[in-house]
């Protein structure tokens, strides 16, 4: 599938938004992923997003890491720039060109390897310093690239495809985005669509730092030996690596579910995750409530999933910096360089 | 021993010490006007800092050369500090080894400090604790004054007691050594202008030390004497210098991590940019300067920036440089503009911290992994700083690839004599290839990494320009011409060689190097760089007073520009003189110029002290003297 070409062809009367574009304009190149990735149904659910807030695509800066996540910028929003910078290390990156150009949207993509391991100091500094960006992780608990390795937000007690068993303790992205200042955070899983669309939505719209891990279970690597075609299944699928890369393809998860509700979601494994989504009468005005609420679910076994909070007066490093309203890559050296008079001053001072 | 009169009034030190000076029977004192090495011994954090460099800026003022340095620890306060002074109205600005006069203010360095004093030579010292004569050389002249009880008895405050100890030990100098005090006070109206109270203390200070000097002591066999040869030059060091050279050439993102000795760049930034970059009518910053959490973090912000259009350098040393390599590599192969100010200490690891080097060139030549090559820039003062600064944004920019520039911190910590800035205002920013809306628009044909010139540099367009035309995605793999994902080898040679032509191209934008021809034809050729230079141009006059000719070539850039493979050409043996232990830059003319190693011989200085023209000459002249006697044309190295 990697290398056929998408299709230009569509359909004549696809509905346009309000600044003319279908959905197809903000499509990218065809995904590289294994089919059924979850990370697919975030890109997915990022397209429809930018679709339905009437954003123009050339007017996004779409930035990544490195790893199986940090590929998927290359597969929406064509037509933004995109960047592809070294592991872990996206949100410095993205500091640096938000800085350079405050009026483009910046789209941080990246995922559990790249932010809570490797990456986990820029991931904290970004969200301290209030950076203005959708910051969206793709969590699945395992390095993908690389073939199955743990990932720092991996449960305790799980097992890896080889069937190691994983001793440490998770990283909760989202504990540590409520934590370090983010004003937006929120928790998603992939398959659920209704729901993660409109909080990418609030997110992009959002003023300062917005914060979204999505659970997107990966097809290939979370299995372990309780799984139903666990042995075998493994060693026929290890074959298949070692000859062409081939990773089976799976149906994509997807789930339904109403505010306040608790579902089942039986992964590609075969386990179990449960998610909650949050009751309609949510209060995600309270920081401390949202740690306290994900923390209590969190004993029980639940992943809450929803907008755990939101600072709507929230501001950003731009403003904290007082930093010009014109971009700063859009100055000249008429407003830059203070010019032969003034150093001829300074040369005085220094005599 | 010979006592003096005791101090009189309100400025009398009361109890048993005096001021006393001694002379050793058959010592002959050094005698010098305006061309003498006085070095101030302190305890750091005892405030002594500005006292001592406003003996410096004195002697300035009144028309003679100095070259101060600072030569400090790694340590916040407690341990020792000095601070160095060489008074030299011949203009030389490199360190010259040796000490004619010690201010000797720390008990902690007394017996480093009196050996290595000159014999000859003077020690000032605080005689309120009278010591034994055992702690005094034969050979010296010895001035006491008992600063500590004429501070305690005007001054109360245990800080001001502390604080202006040094100005009065300025005053006293002043008297002892020429320096007019109205010139010093002079410099306190400008240092203190709106500050009354402060101003006020500090000349009853300065004339505490005055008085008493005039009363108790005798002039010293040093001298200052007005001239006129500082001309119009400046009194900067080069952090300031490069940091200013960033706000005139156009940087709006610096984002830094503090580190010795390159922090004051970014602090120098941050004073100038509130000073020249505000908004008048908003209050607005035209700059964002952000204290990133380590030096990976700040070079991805420039990067980031650079990528998206705006002007970004990041300020570090060698423990950063390593820190960025990942970065550095991404932007050598993604081709974003960056610049990097390279305060270079002594390494490897923590080094020597706060001590001079030249030893990051190789690091930052080939800095990451895989081919790479950088753009390095070799500023030799604080002009130059400045100068090569804002060309390094130029640079980054046209050639969209990192830019260093190798600065150290002989030239960044220390104040130096230079000429002074100098702007062009009808110079336009080198904004390099960034294709614009309507070109797209007109139809130019755009492939981000296509070399249409036939220079290697391919032409960009900034993220958001025109909304189907010009976008592309930028990664550290390998892609085609048109900025597509490709592992295909043609792909990557047609990138790799291209890289190379733009790095070709590079040679002929940089800074040209230096020559400065012998006064008598000669085979021999001597090359050095930086910070090396005051240095070097004493030690070439030394030389040619020996008989020894030199051309000299500054080299001011890497890559090596043609006139290099000339000058090495032209010349049957070459020094190369460097601050480092391996000689790297040798080993970047030999690796990238294919030259017999045999032919460039080491002059090599790496103690963490700046290089002085002493041990230049007799490194060279000893090599010389050797390869004479032993007549072999083609000489060895020395070992």
């Amino acid at each position: 599938m990697t290398y056929l070409a998408k299709p230009r062809l569509h359909h004549p009367t696809l509905a346009t938004n309000k600044v003319g574009y279908t959905r197809r304009d903000y499509e990218g190149k065809i995904s590289t992923l294994c089919a059924g990735c979850g990370h697919d149904s975030i890109s997915a659910a990022i397209i429809e997003a930018c679709w339905e807030l009437d954003i123009e695509p050339h007017r996004v800066a779409k930035l990544s890491g490195i790893g199986c996540s940090s590929k998927t910028p290359d597969y929406f929003l064509g037509a933004s720039h995109g960047f592809n910078t070294v592991h872990g290390r996206m949100p410095s990156v993205l500091t640096g060109a938000n800085l350079a150009n405050r009026d483009l949207l910046y789209l941080g993509v990246s995922g559990d390897g790249d932010s809570a391991s490797i990456g986990l100091g820029q991931f904290a500094h970004a969200m301290r310093r209030g950076v203005r960006m959708a910051y969206i992780v793709e969590n699945n608990g395992v390095y993908g690239l690389t073939k199955g390795q743990f990932s720092a937000t991996a449960d305790q007690g799980s097992k890896s495809k080889k069937g190691v068993v994983n001793t440490d303790s998770p990283v909760d992205l989202v504990a540590m985005a409520l934590q370090l200042g983010a004003s937006y955070v929120g928790r998603g899983f992939s398959g659920n669509k209704a729901q993660l669309v409109p909080l990418i939505k609030g997110a992009i719209s959002h003023g300062g730092a917005a914060f979204i891990d999505v659970i997107s279970p990966c097809v290939a690597f979370n299995n372990h030996p309780g799984s139903t075609k666990s042995y075998d299944y493994v060693r026929e699928h290890n074959e298949a690596v070692s000859r062409i890369d081939f990773i089976s393809g799976r149906e994509e998860i997807t789930v339904d579910m109403g505010p306040g509700e608790v579902v089942d979601v039986r992964q590609h494994d075969g386990t179990l995750l449960r998610l909650r989504s949050l009751h309609p009468g949510y209060d995600p005005g309270d920081r401390h409530a949202a740690m306290a609420h994900m923390q209590r679910h969190q004993e029980m076994g639940e992943v809450v999933t929803g907008l755990l909070f939101v600072d709507p007066l929230a501001s950003d490093l731009h403003t904290a910096l007082n930093t010009s309203d014109r971009p700063l890559n859009a100055l000249g050296p008429a407003e830059l360089c203070p010019g032969a008079e003034a150093l001829a001053r300074l040369n005085a001072s220094l005599r | 021993m010979s006592a003096v009169r005791p101090p009189e009034g309100a400025k009398a030190p009361s109890g048993g010490s005096e001021a006393h000076e001694v002379a050793s029977v058959g010592v002959i004192p050094i005698e010098a006007v305006n061309d003498f090495v006085i070095k101030f011994a302190n305890v750091n954090g005892s405030g002594s800092a500005s006292a001592n460099e406003l003996f410096a800026k004195a002697i300035l003022r009144m028309g003679v050369p100095v070259s101060p340095r600072n030569i400090f620890p790694s340590n916040i306060q407690g341990l020792p500090t000095w601070y160095e002074v060489r008074v030299t109205e011949a203009g030389h600005l490199g360190r010259r080894g040796g000490t004619d006069m010690m201010v000797a203010m720390n008990p902690q360095t007394w017996d480093a400090d009196l050996a290595e004093l000159e014999p000859g030579g003077y020690l000032f010292y605080d005689s309120t604790r009278p010591l034994p004569p055992s702690k005094f050389r034969d050979d010296i002249r010895v001035i006491g004054m008992p600063l500590t009880e004429i501070c305690n008895a005007v001054y109360h405050d245990p800080r001001q007691r502390q604080l202006f100890k040094n100005i009065v030990y300025v005053g006293a100098l002043a008297i002892l050594l020429g320096i007019e005090p109205e010139v010093v006070e002079k410099l306190f109206g400008e240092q203190y202008k709106g500050k009354e109270k402060l101003l006020a203390s500090n000349v009853q200070a300065l004339h505490l030390g005055c008085d008493f000097a005039r009363e108790n002591l005798e002039p010293l066999g040093l001298r200052v004497r007005r001239a006129d040869k500082v001309g119009n030059r400046i009194f900067v060091d080069g952090n300031s210098a490069a940091a200013l050279g960033c706000v005139y050439g156009g940087a709006t993102v610096a984002a830094w991590y503090p580190i010795t000795p390159s922090s004051s760049v970014a602090e120098a930034f941050q004073k100038y940019c509130t000073k020249f970059r505000v908004d008048p009518a908003t209050g607005q910053h035209r700059f964002a300067i952000v204290q990133a959490e380590d030096e990976l973090a700040s070079i991805g912000m420039v990067v980031g920036a650079g990528w998206n259009g705006a002007r970004a350098f990041t300020a570090t040393s060698g423990p950063g440089i390593s820190l960025m390599s990942e970065f550095i590599g991404l932007a050598y192969f993604a081709e974003i503009p960056v610049t990097i100010i390279d305060v270079q200490r002594g390494g490897p690891s923590t080094g020597m911290p706060t001590r001079t080097q030249q030893a990051d060139i190789l690091a930052c030549a080939y800095a990451s992994h895989g081919d790479t090559r950088h753009v390095l820039l070799f500023p030799e003062d604080p002009h130059e700083c400045f100068e090569q600064a804002a060309a390094a944004l130029d640079l980054a920019d046209r050639l969209q690839t990192p830019v260093f520039l190798m600065t150290d911190l002989d030239i960044g910590m220390n104040q130096r004599l230079c000429a002074p800035f100098a702007w062009d205002d009808s110079v336009a920013y080198d904004r390099g290839k960034v294709m614009s809306a309507e070109e797209l628009e007109a139809g130019r044909d755009f492939g981000r990494y296509k070399d249409v010139d036939g220079d290697g540099i391919p032409w960009r367009t900034l993220p958001g320009t025109h909304p189907t035309k010009g976008s592309y995605f930028t990664r550290g793999t390998t892609r085609d011409a048109y900025a597509r994902y490709s592992e295909r080898g043609p792909d990557y040679i047609y990138n790799m060689e291209r890289l190379l032509k733009k790095f070709a191209t590079a040679a002929t934008l940089v800074p040209q190097p230096v020559l400065h021809p012998a006064a008598e034809k000669t085979e021999l050729g001597v090359i050095y760089f930086g910070s090396t230079s005051p240095a070097m141009h004493e030690a070439l006059q030394a030389l040619e007073a020996r008989g020894i000719h030199l051309d000299a070539l500054r080299l001011r850039a890497f890559p090596f520009p043609d006139s290099v493979v000339q000058f090495l050409a032209r010349h049957r043996q070459v020094f190369v003189v460097e601050q480092n232990r391996d000689a790297q830059m040798r080993s970047l003319l030999v690796n990238e110029l294919d030259i017999d190693p045999a032919r460039l011989v080491r002059v090599l200085h790496f103690d963490g002290t700046p290089i002085t023209a002493r041990f230049i000459v007799e490194a060279i002249g000893t090599h010389v003297h050797k390869t004479q006697a032993s007549g072999a044309a083609d000489t060895k190295e020395p070992a």
